[in-house]
C-alpha cells in the first residue's frame, strides 16, 4: 500500500512515516501538488498553530488539490491539527478558514472544567475512544463495528496532546469522543472517505498502529 | 463526582555519552546500560512516554543524543521528549526530525527566555517543554530557585515565577524536577509540586525523588499532571504493570 504524507513545512513528519512504514506501508513524503494529485490515499499530520498549517497548504498551493482529491474520494487521514483543518474553520489566534471537508468549526477547549474548576490546557493525556452519546457512524451504547475504529473497543486509550478542539457540525459526523475535564471532546471525525483524528495514532501504542492498520485497509477498497 | 485523578507515567532516561546513568543529586553518576534497550523494555512494558536527557551536554555545548534518539523512535510508538543541550530552534528542529516529539529546554532558556517563544511559534507549545530544576532556596524560606548546567549553576530566578513567566512565553509543559530529592529515593518534594501547580494552567511533569510508588501517587495529589520515574524503574525495583497496578490502587487513573 502506498501512502503520501503531506508535507507542508510544519510538522514532524518522521513519527507518522515511521508508524506506516513499521506496517508496511509505502510512504511518500511530498509537499507537491502533481505528486499529490496522483496519490490514492493521504495523510496530514501537524503539530503546530491552525493559521501556520493552513498558511503551509495555501503557500504549496494545496487547498484546491485537496478538496479536488475528497471530492474525488480519495481516503485522507487528517491527524491532529491535520484534522482541525479538515473543519470550516478554527477560533485559534483570530478565526481562520479551514479546508471546509467536513461541516463544523475548531475552538478552544474550556480553561473551567464540567464542574467550574479550573483545568489544564492544551489537554495532554492518554485517554479513552468512546462511542458519541448521540453517534450516528457508531452506534450508541455499542462499539466501533463497521467504523475504522472497528479494530478496537470503546474504552481503549490514545494519546492526546491539543489546545483546540473539533466540533463537528452534526451527530453524523462524529466518530469517536474521549473525555477531559468532565465534559465530551470529539476524539474522530469521518465524512465518507475523509476521516480525523484528534489523537496521535503514531503516538498510541499498539492501539495507535492497529487503526492505521485500519486506516491502510481502509485505503486498499 | 469526583473522577479519578489521571496521571501520565513517564520514563526519565538520563543519558551521558552511550549510557544510560543515574546519579543522586544529578551528581555521582552511575552507569546502567544501553538507553535504548532500556527505552525499548519500558515500551513494551506500557509506559506512557519517554525523556530523554543529555545529562552533560549543556556543559559541553553539544547534544549526543540524536543517534540514541533516532534508534528509540524507530521501535517506540509513543511520545519522546528530548532535553540536554538545546539551544537554538535549529537544535529543536534536529531533534525532532530525529523523531522527538517534545523539546525540554533549561539552560539555553534562563540564558535566553525569548527562545521559549520561538520554539513554541516554530513548533507549536505542545512542543516546548519548560524544564525547571528547582532546588531550596537558603535565603528565603518556602522558595526554590531555577538552576542549570545539570543543577551547578543557580539563576537567581524564583521557580514559580520562573514557571509563570514560561508559561506567558509560550511553554506548553513543565518539566519540574527536584534536584534536593533527585535520587535519593526517598519521596518527592510535595510543596514544590504543590506552589509550581497551583501557580500555572498547563500540565506539569513532575520528577526528583521518588524511591517507590507511594511517594509518585503523593506527587499526583500534590498536583503533577505527570511522573517522572527513574531509579524506581531502572534498578529493577519493580516494572511497570505491576508499579500502574500500585499507582491505580492509590486511587489514580493510568493508562491500562
Amino acid at each position: 500500500m502506498k501512502v503520501t504524507v503531506i508535507d507542508y513545512g510544519l510538522s514532524n513528519l518522521l513519527s507518522v512515516e515511521r508508524a506506516l512504514t513499521h506496517l508496511g506501508a509505502q510512504v511518500e513524503i511530498t509537499g507537491q501538488a502533481d505528486q499529490i494529485r496522483q496519490s490514492g490515499a493521504l495523510v496530514l499530520p501537524g503539530v503546530g498553530a491552525f493559521r501556520d498549517g493552513m498558511a503551509g497548504l495555501e503557500k504549496l498551493g494545496l487547498i484546491p488539490v485537496l478538496r479536488e482529491k475528497c471530492a474525488q474520494g480519495t481516503p485522507l487521514l487528517g491527524i491532529c491539527l491535520g484534522m482541525q483543518m479538515l473543519f470550516e474553520e478554527s477560533e485559534e489566534f483570530g478565526l481562520h478558514q479551514g479546508l471546509g471537508l467536513i461541516p463544523g468549526r475548531v475552538v478552544r477547549i474550556p480553561d473551567r472544567d464540567a464542574e467550574g474548576r479550573p483545568q489544564r490546557v492544551p489537554h495532554i493525556s492518554w485517554d479513552p475512544l468512546l462511542v458519541p452519546q448521540d453517534g450516528a457512524l457508531a452506534r450508541p451504547g455499542q462499539d466501533f463495528a463497521g467504523t475504522v475504529l472497528g479494530a478496537i473497543q470503546p474504552g481503549q486509550e490514545c494519546y492526546f496532546v491539543h489546545g483546540y478542539e473539533a466540533k463537528p457540525a452534526g451527530p453524523q459526523y462524529r466518530l469517536a469522543d474521549t473525555a477531559y475535564g468532565g465534559r465530551r471532546v470529539c476524539a474522530a471525525a469521518q465524512k465518507g472517505r475523509v476521516i480525523g483524528f484528534q489523537f496521535h495514532p503514531e503516538k498510541s501504542g499498539p492501539v495507535g498502529l492497529a487503526l492505521l492498520k485500519s486506516f491502510l485497509e481502509l485505503c486498499e477498497n | 463526582m469526583e473522577a479519578k485523578k489521571k496521571v501520565r507515567l513517564i520514563a526519565r532516561l538520563d543519558v551521558k555519552g552511550e549510557n544510560l546513568v543515574k546519579g543522586i543529586q544529578l551528581e555521582g553518576l552511575r552507569k546502567l546500560g544501553d538507553p535504548h534497550e532500556f527505552a525499548c523494555r519500558y515500551y513494551e512494558q506500557g509506559i506512557d512516554e519517554l525523556l530523554y536527557i543529555d545529562i552533560v551536554a549543556s556543559l559541553y555545548g553539544r547534544n549526543n543524543l540524536s543517534e540514541i534518539v533516532r534508534r528509540t523512535c524507530s521501535d517506540v510508538f509513543i511520545p519522546v521528549t528530548v532535553g540536554g543541550g538545546l539551544r537554538s530552534v535549529e537544535d529543536v528542529r534536529h531533534i525532532l526530525s530525529m523523531g522527538a516529539d517534545k523539546a525540554a529546554i533549561n539552560t539555553a532558556a534562563i540564558k535566553d527566555p525569548t527562545l521559549i517563544t520561538r520554539v513554541a511559534e516554530s513548533f507549536g507549545s505542545q512542543c516546548m517543554v519548560l524544564s525547571i530544576q528547582a532546588k531550596k532556596s537558603r535565603d528565603r524560606a518556602g522558595c526554590w530557585e531555577a538552576y542549570y548546567d545539570n543543577g551547578r549553576q543557580h539563576s537567581g530566578l524564583d521557580v514559580v515565577e520562573w514557571a509563570k513567566r514560561g508559561v506567558e512565553l509560550g511553554a506548553g509543559e513543565i518539566l519540574l524536577t527536584s534536584v534536593d530529592c533527585e535520587g535519593l529515593q526517598q519521596g518527592m518534594d510535595l510543596d514544590l509540586i504543590r506552589a509550581v501547580t497551583s501557580a500555572v494552567n498547563v500540565p506539569v511533569i513532575c520528577g526528583g525523588g521518588a524511591g517507590k510508588a507511594a511517594d509518585l501517587i503523593a506527587g499526583a495529589q500534590a498536583g503533577a499532571s505527570a511522573l517522572a520515574a527513574a531509579a524506581i524503574l531502572h534498578y529493577n525495583k519493580t516494572d511497570v504493570p505491576r508499579l500502574k497496578a500500585e499507582l491505580r490502587a492509590g486511587g489514580l487513573e493510568v493508562r491500562a
